[in-house]
């Protein structure tokens, strides 16, 4: 729903592909000039891997109207299985071990999206918990997975492309931003397609959808697949592009609801509104803890300030959820209007 | 004219002034970044932890005027325990100039920080915990697991359940079960318990407990079955209390109970009340405030109102103590590395060889009043550890007693494990092996 009123009042000046261009232009030309090391590391990488685990997820529930608490497993499944490909699989180049991890992920995912053919909703969210505890406790059972390191702990290997390394900040950035670009774009491309658009079919009226000819069972594992596939590669991003180490406990059930906080303060069914929602939950709390510290730092310790930024953060998602229901996406485009029809009038 | 004038001097003095006092109020600090947690489920051990630690930094700037004039700075950054949390903490606060070391208290963390501190050349202190294999100087030149890494820990309390039971060949045939919280912590000792078993003939089984740990009934419904003659509480926060009181509740001794160092405070014990009474626990530094380090602290920086524990009655615990000994060995490797690179503000390479000369035998410590605090320290370029004492404390309901001499782990059996460890990791990672030559190449600016 929300998808096709976008599309349908966006911008009328500008081709809509302008936007996403500049927007590409200034992080690959300028951002890698100007940027410090704070930014790559604290702001950039996190943000990407998140916006992007964001778009996987918004696919599934915002798209195909399918809730699931498993993003951070789907995460784990893609980190762990790149980390054994590119050690186990000789000469095998880091961007087959990603794509082979975001197919494992999507294997993972189509599994655990079966209980979706009989459940909707609140118990199908349930049931995606199975898939959160069940992969977190494999991983944490069988050393096999950790290459039998002792506290289960792994370090990301070295990133290298076609022998160019890209181990220090900016790499690692250009790294996380090129796969990104290329697989919001691919997710972009199909929502607009016409499995786009039986994924809305499915998750308006599915009764409706199953009358107008849609494969409901294999719209919706299609769906989970593609979903646990982003989310998957988001986690190898989140693995070895930012944190560069990997243990399961990084992927618990509060990164789950992170990512689901993320689709719904961005904007449920809208790939831009994941980036929103990521940006806001990554940045936003840190410039808060800044603003604490600078203000504030001298009088309370640091547990207190930390304290008081939950408190206003809480405040202020239940305030802005209240105002705009729509999410951050809806703020913007309204915002854009508002400002279009000021210079046009003008 | 004479207004005019009267401006220009003005500003002249105000010039030569800020030139004068900006150089000098930064050439002479050293700086801790602090990746602390006052918030969430650890928040016991780190407000405790932390505390002892500024607390000492305390004492060196207003008894001392800082170490040798160099003025110890410090700022907090919260972390609560978590991995991105601390990564994002250790992007903020490594601008800042003349850091000597990190202290983050979280193996999680420490494990995300290895390759960033080793690229940025600062010191990454884990204090009775971290990777068992950074031991090895060789191999992790800026990590320093001080006074006693896990293995030395499982060492030593292998070695108190044999001496309790009567010698080492009394330990075949015996169950012991180790209780371990589910972080990188908590497991890290897992093979390290495996080969011990093997070598002395005894059997382990080793119990998960998810983080943060604050049900345990399943857990200790296996044990019940399992009926081991000892249970190693290998927890960390509220697992400790959990456990101990669960432990009654299925009528498991307590007195059976080890604790290792990351379950040995008050913070673990008082909550538990009565059944934590004969609760036997490791610890590298001895818990109470009778010791003149200590006395110090409670004169010189509670006297002058710059406390950083908010309750007084903790002052002394195991964490603050734990804090105290933490400050000691940072502050002491500050001062044998300035003894070779001058009184000035050092860099992270120069602290490294700091450790890496750190040597206070019980004569020193004493000096530095923490006899009986803390046994002794003996780091090298390729040992990292420093062949730290332990000793076991038992809780009376009231206090810890100190109930038996200080122990030396069996760091002989330990090293060869620790050295296959490190060069696999190595080998991995495609690290040279450092040399002495190479240790003592010291980046100076």
């Amino acid at each position: 729903m929300a998808a096709i009123t976008s599309d349908l009042t966006s911008a009328p000046v500008l081709p809509k592909w302008i936007a996403p261009v500049l927007l590409l232009a200034f992080a690959y030309g300028v951002v890698p000039l100007i940027g410090s090391s704070y930014l790559f590391e604290a702001i950039l990488l996190p943000f990407l891997a998140l916006g992007l685990a964001g778009v996987g997820l918004n696919i599934l529930t915002g798209y195909a109207g399918q809730v699931s608490l498993g993003s951070a497993a789907f995460m784990a499944a893609g980190a762990f299985a790149a980390y054994n490909f590119n050690l186990r699989v000789e000469g095998l180049p880091l961007i087959g071990s990603i794509v082979l991890a975001g197919i494992v992920a999507a294997a993972i995912g189509i599994v655990f999206g079966l209980p979706s053919l009989r459940l909707k909703g609140f118990y199908l969210a349930v049931s995606t918990l199975a898939a959160q505890f069940f992969v977190q406790w494999a991983l944490t059972k069988f050393s096999w997975f950790s290459n039998n390191s002792a506290s289960g702990v792994i370090d990301a290997p070295r990133l290298s492309i076609g022998g160019l390394a890209l181990d220090g900040a900016v790499g690692r950035y250009l790294f996380a931003l090129t796969i990104v670009s290329i697989l919001t774009f691919l997710a972009y491309r199909l929502v607009s397609s016409q499995t786009g658009r039986n994924f809305i079919a499915i998750r308006d009226n599915e009764t409706a959808a199953r009358i107008i000819g849609i494969p409901v069972l294999k719209t919706k594992l299609l769906a989970f697949a593609i979903s646990s596939f982003i989310i998957g590669v988001a986690g190898v991003i989140w693995a070895f592009a930012y944190l560069r180490t990997v243990e399961p406990d990084g992927f618990d059930l509060d990164r789950s609801f992170q990512i689901l906080f993320i689709i719904i303060i961005g904007g449920l069914a809208s790939i831009r509104g994941a980036f929103f929602g990521a940006a806001l939950i990554v940045v936003f709390p840190l410039g808060l803890s800044r603003l604490g510290g600078f203000l504030l730092g001298d009088v309370f310790d640091s547990g207190v300030l930390d304290m008081s930024q939950r408190i206003v953060l809480g405040a202020l998602i239940i305030l802005f959820l209240i105002l705009e229901p729509d999410g951050l996406v809806a703020l913007w485009d309204r915002i854009r209007r508002r400002l279009l029809f000021a210079w046009q009038s003008t | 004219m004479t207004f005019l004038s009267t401006i220009k001097a003005a500003a002249l003095s105000a010039a030569m002034i800020v030139s004068v006092a900006l150089p000098a109020a930064h050439a002479d600090e050293q700086y801790f970044p602090l990746q602390s947690y006052r918030v969430g489920p650890y928040a016991a051990g780190g407000t405790g932890f932390f505390g002892g630690f500024i607390d000492y930094l305390n004492l060196i700037n207003i008894r001392d005027g800082g170490v040798n004039g160099v003025k110890l700075t410090w700022d907090e950054c919260e972390t609560q325990y978590e991995v991105e949390r601390g990564v994002e903490c250790y992007e903020r606060q490594k601008s800042h100039a003349g850091a000597a070391a990190w202290n983050p208290l979280s193996v999680g963390i420490a494990y995300a920080m290895i390759d960033r501190i080793t690229a940025d050349k600062v010191p990454l202190i884990t204090v009775n915990h971290g990777r068992t294999d950074s031991t090895d100087g060789r191999v992790f030149p800026y990590v320093f697991p001080l006074l006693l890494n896990p293995y030395s820990e499982t060492s030593g309390i292998v070695n108190y359940i044999a001496a309790k039971e009567g010698g080492i060949d009394k330990l075949k045939g015996k169950k012991i079960v180790v209780l371990y919280h589910g972080s990188p912590y908590g497991k890290e000792t897992i093979p390290i318990y495996e080969l011990l078993a093997q070598k002395y003939g005894f059997t382990v089984q080793q119990i998960e407990v998810p983080h943060p740990g604050n049900e345990q009934q399943s857990q200790w419904l296996t044990i019940r079955r399992a009926k081991p003659d000892f249970v190693v509480l290998r927890g960390w926060g509220v697992m400790n209390p959990v456990a101990l009181k669960t432990a009654v509740k299925v009528g498991f001794p307590v007195d059976h109970i080890v604790g290792n160092v990351w379950s040995n405070s008050e913070e673990d014990v008082i909550p538990a009340g009565d059944a934590a009474k004969g609760y036997t626990a490791i610890t590298t530094q001895a818990s109470g405030n009778t010791y003149p380090v200590v006395q110090e602290i409670v004169k010189t920086v509670y006297g002058a109102s710059k406390g950083n524990l908010e309750d007084k009655s903790r002052i002394g615990s195991v964490y603050h103590n734990l804090g105290i000994v933490n400050g000691i060995l940072n502050v002491e490797a500050i001062r044998v590395a300035q003894e070779k690179f001058g009184h000035r503000t050092l860099t992270g390479d120069e602290v490294r060889w700091g450790f890496e000369h750190l040597k206070l035998d019980p004569a020193k410590v004493e000096a530095l009043g923490a006899k009986d605090l803390f046994h002794s320290i003996n780091v090298s370029w390729d040992n990292h550890e420093g062949e730290g004492y332990v000793t076991f404390q038992q809780w009376d309901g009231k206090k810890w007693n100190v109930v038996s001499d200080w122990i030396a782990p069996d760091w002989a059996l330990l090293r060869p494990i620790i050295e296959k460890s490190a060069e696999a990791y190595a080998a991995e990672k495609g690290i040279k092996l450092r040399t002495a030559d190479d240790a003592n190449a010291v980046t100076t600016n």
